[in-house]
């Protein structure tokens, strides 16, 4: 037992440093990418994607969903920062892979891709709900749109969607506008509006419905519009990355080649959106995009620079907090107009937007509120496609000390001056009436 | 004493006086010895710890006191307690306990005696009830001697029966010491017996201060509690010092009309109003007294002396204390002392009046003056009618409503209401308490009527008043501890002095008695003051001789008496038959002697209990609960020292003293709402109460069970004040929703609300591990709900014998989980299906 913890410590011991390097809080791009695929002919199928990450630094590592040797972590350790699943129709995994792992890979604050496609097993749906997206229930019924359909869909069954419903964010799709639509086959999936997690990157347009294309529509369908989602992200609240989509062709090479003309669109376009949406969308959720780190939370009285351990009511303060941003390869100084920082007890009684010297340094001051207690200065910053920013630091402001009053009141003076009289006076009067006889 | 004052010198009585004083600083000083080692009980039984919740309270801020000194203290801003509001310690807290022991322990420390701040605050509690029974001695000697019912011959056959009495205490084992010294003495010299009825007195005031280890019944358990053993360091160990110290110089003012009394007097109250919240039971009741002497026909200026520079001073000295501030001229608590104090300078001038004026004309300027000082009063009471009527509470806290209205905190206030000192004591908690004080009460208040003078309507006044607030409110048990003590205290004596009186007459007759006229003038000072006594007084002095008990001792007794008008024939009618007055003192001294076995044991069985200390006895020994402490030190070492624990508000005071941790409520009750929030939490289900608890930063839970041992006093016995308080501000939570058909109850009958709630599961997560049917030893029956789980909260310490449980809150989920519904299984394998993806 001795030697075991003893050699595992020591693996560690000597993994340490390997780990350090692939991922970190000082550098949070994912290094090493497990990707599963229930045929490893989806290895040559979707080859242009696979490259781009390759290209990227991504050290990817190709297994079969069903490969007995999986496994996610060795000796308590992660064995890989990133997960693609391409494995839309596997049962069970093999090895020690499941629904639960895979969960778990996500807590630990690692990013993933999952793909689904039309008949996803329970397996694949069951880790998309943990993700808190819910695809259609039916598992024959893909998504199918009778007016934004692809010209090239030469069944006639238009599954083939050309969307261009795409979120509005630079952060999440880059700075390049997406011209062409995004080509997509595949399964609906619906997201809970009350979860502020998740977000719809590729909607379907409002005539899209989810049904069975062979099949003769007997009752109305039960996702329609604009409430389907077609690829959708999440962000955990430890900043893990995921990615949805119901389309595994979306990643495939034969889309990202396709011309494309939107049925009804005089606009023909060479090559469809896919290739950008998708590499671009893999930045983002490998953390090469978006990341924020904030930190050095800084606090003192005005004409000072010691943090002191307590304010006074109506003190001056000036605060000021450093943020920066991931660019995939070094920290940049972020550059925002819209972070603010609260002065909170209970509920925000300063609310001030912070300004930037573009350096990083975010900074403002203010006058402590006439309240005494406990108080937290918090940045809460939530941004589309940004990594959550949430910093507190708790700090307690006190009344006035007995000799920090006035001492005397202007308005209070004919009160002083009727006690002084009245003194005088008694004096006077007791003098005269003890010794005048 | 008032003999000892002008002893003519060379005189056998002047002797006899030296004698006398130095006996009586003895006798003085074993009461304070005594009073204090009887409290020693707890140290002895259990260790030097303070008690309970609020010294705990007091322990830290002593601590802090000390460590910073006293313009930190009084500015000291808390942010440790109340989060996340925090509270002004310095400005909302009677200051007067933590300095007293700051003083001491400063001092000590000066004179290079290192005591920690701990032993000073345990000790300062039998400290002060020293201080106590010597403030109790000079009160009663002041009623005493200005009541003229001293008998010579009374007081010498009183000693015989005070030696009686103390040969029983001997036989009790506590005095020896006392008693054989002043058996000794007593036979040895003839000594100014005068003294002796007042030492009598002092002894049973040394006993009977042991009444004042009375406190209150837990509301559910009979949980005895004392406030003076070592250890309870609470305000009222030194406040009931300062209240009949106050009392003290109020009627040594009165008998003396002394200024200088006055101001001393002003200045105890100053120390009182710093010590205990039950100052304006002085404030009250004084005025009251004055009142009363005024509608009585007692005015004089004595009076005038005694109350007008109390209010004045006392209210200028009051406004001083942060605490108290403005209250001091704006609440209705002190509005009769303000009233009382305008009637007795009217009341003054209208004697000064009278004495320029002839009678014809004063009639005539009463008329005047009456008819326009009604006009002005009307005037004056609707200005203040409609000053009070404007505030909601009508001007007056809740806590002295309560005491006028009894049925009004339970009605309005449940925070007033849930707290077991606040609650109506029982009949048993009487007769615990003050025992056979109880039956010599009366005795001693129709002993007061005769003669009725102002100090003894005092007295009289004080105890109708002190029954009274005792039986709305079990705490101020403590108020009425010393005014019992008092009146037993007169009573017995006058009761020695009837039976004496008889004895004496029929043993000697009248063969020895001859004119003492210098015992006459000298013990007749107090009664001069008073004016009631006739100048005609003869004393008396009779020696006889009488063999003892033991009948190897002699002794000589002699006794003055300054004896009331007519003293032959109220002699005559006042003798007994010898046989009867023998009888009858010896089952005084029984009576007595069972009083003082009653003390002793309440001392040490039921008073000395730390409370965070729990020992039972069992067939195979001695168990010691230490679960509290455990869990504290738990608390301390294994969490972060700015994380948040949430309690009910009881356990406040020790988790910031012991743990060193935040707290959210405690035992300073001054934020309902804040309260209310918590104990709507503890009635939510599990994730309301997440919530709740997450938005005040919260990282730990402590629930207090006793289900496993049978500790009664737990969080699922009080879980019932924690609905009330939370629904009285979220009115969501409803007790109905808790009872099963009115009855509280936590087995298989109970409400779903009530099995849901967090306070259960927190209470019986795991619960039926320990005996696998989860049988709760309090509430006697099998637990409701056995098998659950926790969703919100992580178990994280549970003590040894699970008294208390401590948990985790959980961090936020991660991720949200899509709709949790069960996806259909489909029967048709997709797999074989599996799609060419080159497609």
């Amino acid at each position: 037992m001795m030697n075991i913890s003893r050699s595992v410590s020591l693996i560690s011991l000597f993994l340490l440093p390997l780990l350090s390097f692939s991922f970190s809080v000082d550098n949070p791009t994912d290094r090493r990418v497990l990707v599963l695929l229930d045929d490893l002919s989806l290895k040559s199928s979707h080859s242009i994607f696979f490259n781009t990450l390759k290209s990227r630094g991504f050290d990817l590592d190709f297994k079969l969903a069903e490969d007995s040797k999986l496994a996610l972590q060795r000796y308590g350790q992660y064995l890989y920062d990133g997960l693609i699943i391409f494995a839309p129709s596997t049962e069970r995994f093999g090895g020690s892979l499941d629904s639960k792992s895979i969960a778990d890979f996500v807590d630990s604050g690692r990013d993933l891709i999952l793909s689904a496609d039309t008949s996803a097993s329970d397996l694949i749906r069951g880790i998309s709900t943990e993700c808190g997206v819910d695809f259609d229930e039916d598992s024959s019924a893909m998504v199918i749109d009778h007016t934004s359909f692809s010209v090239s869909d030469v069944d006639g069954d238009h599954t083939l969607i050309a969307a261009e419903d795409l979120v509005k964010s630079d952060v999440i799709l880059g700075k390049t506008k997406i011209e062409a639509p995004v080509l997509f086959r595949g399964v609906a999936h619906s997201l809970n509006p009350t979860n502020n997690l998740v977000l719809k990157v590729l909607s379907a347009s409002p005539s899209a419905y989810s049904a069975n294309p062979s099949s003769k529509l007997l009752s109305a369908p039960q996702l329609t519009g604009s409430a389907i989602s077609l690829v959708s992200v999440m962000q955990a609240r430890n900043n893990a990355r995921v990615v949805i989509s119901g389309s595994l062709q979306l990643f495939s090479d034969r889309l990202f080649r396709s011309g494309v003309q939107k049925a009804g669109s005089p606009n023909k376009y060479e090559k469809s959106g896919n290739e950008q949406f998708v590499t671009e969308l893999s930045k983002w959720v490998f953390h090469e995009r978006g990341h924020l780190k904030a930190g050095n939370l800084v606090h003192h009285r005005v004409g000072e620079t010691d943090e002191p351990a307590i304010y006074r009511i109506k003190d001056d303060l000036e605060f000021s907090v450093e943020i920066f941003e991931w660019s995939g390869k070094s920290w940049e100084p972020y550059v925002a107009n819209d972070v603010q920082v609260q002065f909170y007890m209970m509920s925000p009684y300063v609310l001030k937007t912070l300004s930037t010297d573009k350096k990083g340094l975010f900074h403002t001051s203010f006058k402590v509120p006439d309240v005494y207690g406990v108080f937290q200065f918090k940045v809460e910053y939530e941004k589309l496609g940004y990594t959550t920013l949430s910093l507190s630091k708790q700090i307690p402001v006190r009344p006035y000390r007995h000799n920090e009053y006035e001492r005397f009141i202007p308005t209070a003076y004919p009160y002083y001056g009727a006690c002084f009289t009245t003194m005088a006076g008694f004096f006077v009067f007791s003098f005269v009436y003890l010794y005048h006889k | 004493m008032a003999a000892l004052e002008s002893p003519p010198p060379g005189t056998p009585s002047a002797m006899r006086h030296a004698f006398g004083s130095v006996l009586s600083a003895l006798i003085l000083l074993l009461i304070g010895v005594l009073a204090f080692s009887i409290r020693l009980f707890s140290v002895i039984k259990y260790e030097s710890v303070i008690h309970e919740f609020d010294p705990y309270f007091n322990y830290r801020v002593t601590q802090f006191l000390s460590k910073n000194g006293i313009y930190e203290f009084w500015n000291w801003f808390d942010d440790r307690t109340w989060y996340p509001l925090g509270r002004v310690i310095g400005g909302t807290v009677y200051p007067g306990l933590t300095l007293t022991a700051g003083t001491i322990w400063w001092v000590l420390n000066s004179l290079n005696i290192p005591l920690s701040v701990e032993t000073v605050c345990v000790f300062t509690a039998p400290v002060f009830s020293a201080f106590a029974s010597w403030a109790t001695y000079l009160l009663t000697k002041e009623v005493k001697g200005s009541g003229a019912g001293l008998a010579a011959a009374a007081l010498l056959a009183m000693v015989i029966c005070s030696i009686g009495i103390r040969l029983i205490f001997l036989l009790v084992n506590i005095m020896a010491m006392t008693l054989i010294g002043y058996w000794m003495s007593c036979t040895l010299f003839s000594i100014g017996v005068s003294f002796s009825g007042i030492f009598h007195k002092c002894l049973l005031i040394g006993f009977q201060n042991v009444s004042f280890l009375s406190k209150w019944l837990s509301l559910q358990v009979p949980s005895y509690i004392s406030r003076s053993v070592a250890g309870s360091y609470d305000n009222e160990a030194v406040a009931i010092f300062a209240l009949i110290f106050t009392f003290y110089l109020y009627i040594k003012t009165l008998n003396t009309g002394s200024l200088f009394y006055a101001t001393l007097n002003a200045i105890a109250y100053f120390y009182m109003v710093c010590s205990w919240g039950g100052y304006t039971f002085i404030i009250n009741l004084i005025p009251m007294h004055v009142l009363l002497c005024i509608v009585t026909g007692r005015y004089s200026p004595r009076l005038y002396i005694a109350y007008a520079p109390l209010v004045v001073l006392g209210t200028l000295l009051a406004a001083l204390v942060p605490v108290v501030g403005f209250n001091a001229v704006l609440t209705s608590e002190h509005f009769a002392s303000f009233l009382v104090f305008i009637i007795i300078h009217v009341i003054a001038l209208v004697y000064y009046i009278k004495g320029i004026l002839s009678p014809k004309m004063f009639k005539v300027a009463v008329t005047l003056v009456v008819s326009i000082g009604l006009v002005v009063c009307f005037i004056v009471v609707a200005v203040l009618v409609a000053l009070v009527a404007s505030s909601p509470t009508k001007g007056w806290s809740g806590r002295s409503l309560s005491l006028l209205d009894p049925t009004y905190a339970s009605k309005y206030i449940p925070i007033i209401a849930s707290v077991s000192e606040h609650q109506p004591p029982t009949w048993p908690s009487y007769f615990m308490d003050i025992n056979v004080l109880a039956f010599l009460v009366p005795a001693g208040i129709v002993a007061c009527f005769s003669p009725l003078s102002d100090a003894s309507s005092f007295v009289v006044l004080y105890i109708v008043m002190s029954v009274y607030f005792s039986g709305v409110m079990v705490r101020l048990m403590l108020v009425l501890a010393p005014a019992a003590c008092i009146m037993s205290g007169i009573a017995l004596s006058q009761a020695f002095d009837v039976f004496t009186a008889s004895i004496k007459y029929h043993l000697s007759g009248s063969s020895n008695s001859k004119d003492d006229a210098e015992d006459k003038t000298s013990t007749n000072n107090a009664s001069k003051d008073d004016g009631s006594a006739g100048k005609t007084d003869k004393g008396e002095e009779s020696a006889k001789e009488r063999s003892s008990r033991k009948g190897k001792k002699k002794e000589r007794e002699p006794a003055d008496k300054p004896s009331v008008k007519s003293k032959i024939v109220k002699k005559k009618a006042l003798v007994l038959p010898f046989e009867a007055s023998i009888v009858a003192l010896l089952l005084l001294i029984m009576l007595g002697a069972f009083y003082v076995i009653h003390c002793v044991w309440a001392a040490a069985e039921a008073y000395s209990a730390p409370s965070i200390v729990l020992t039972s006895q069992s067939r195979d020994g001695l168990h010691v609960f230490d679960d509290f402490r455990e869990s504290y030190a738990w608390l301390s070492h294994n969490t972060d020292v700015d994380d948040k624990v949430a309690s009910w508000w009881d356990y406040g005071y020790q988790t910031t003293a012991m743990a060193n941790r935040t707290v959210i409520v405690d035992n300073n009750t001054w934020n309902n709402t804040h309260i209310a929030t918590v104990g709507t939490a503890m009635s939510s289900p599990e994730k309301a109460a997440w919530e709740i608890f997450n938005s005040l930063d919260v990282k730990y839970v402590l629930v207090v069970f006793g289900g496993l041992i049978g500790y009664p006093s737990d969080d699922i016995n009080k879980f019932l004040w924690m609905v009330r308080i939370g629904g009285g501000v979220f009115p969501h939570i409803k007790e109905a929703d808790y009872l099963r058909d009115g009855q509280y109850r936590i087995d298989s009958e109970a409400t779903p609300t009530m099995l849901n709630c967090l306070m259960y599961k927190l209470s019986y997560y795991r619960f039926v591990e320990t005996d696998g049917k989860g049988f709760d030893r309090v509430r006697r029956t099998e637990i409701g709900k056995k098998n659950f789980k926790l969703t919100h909260f992580d178990e994280v310490f549970t003590s040894h014998h699970w008294m208390v449980r401590i948990y985790k809150l959980k961090p936020q989920k991660n991720r949200i989980r899509g709709r949790a519904k069960k996806l259909k299984l489909k029967t048709s394998s997709s797999k074989s299906a599996k799609k060419n993806p080159w497609i």
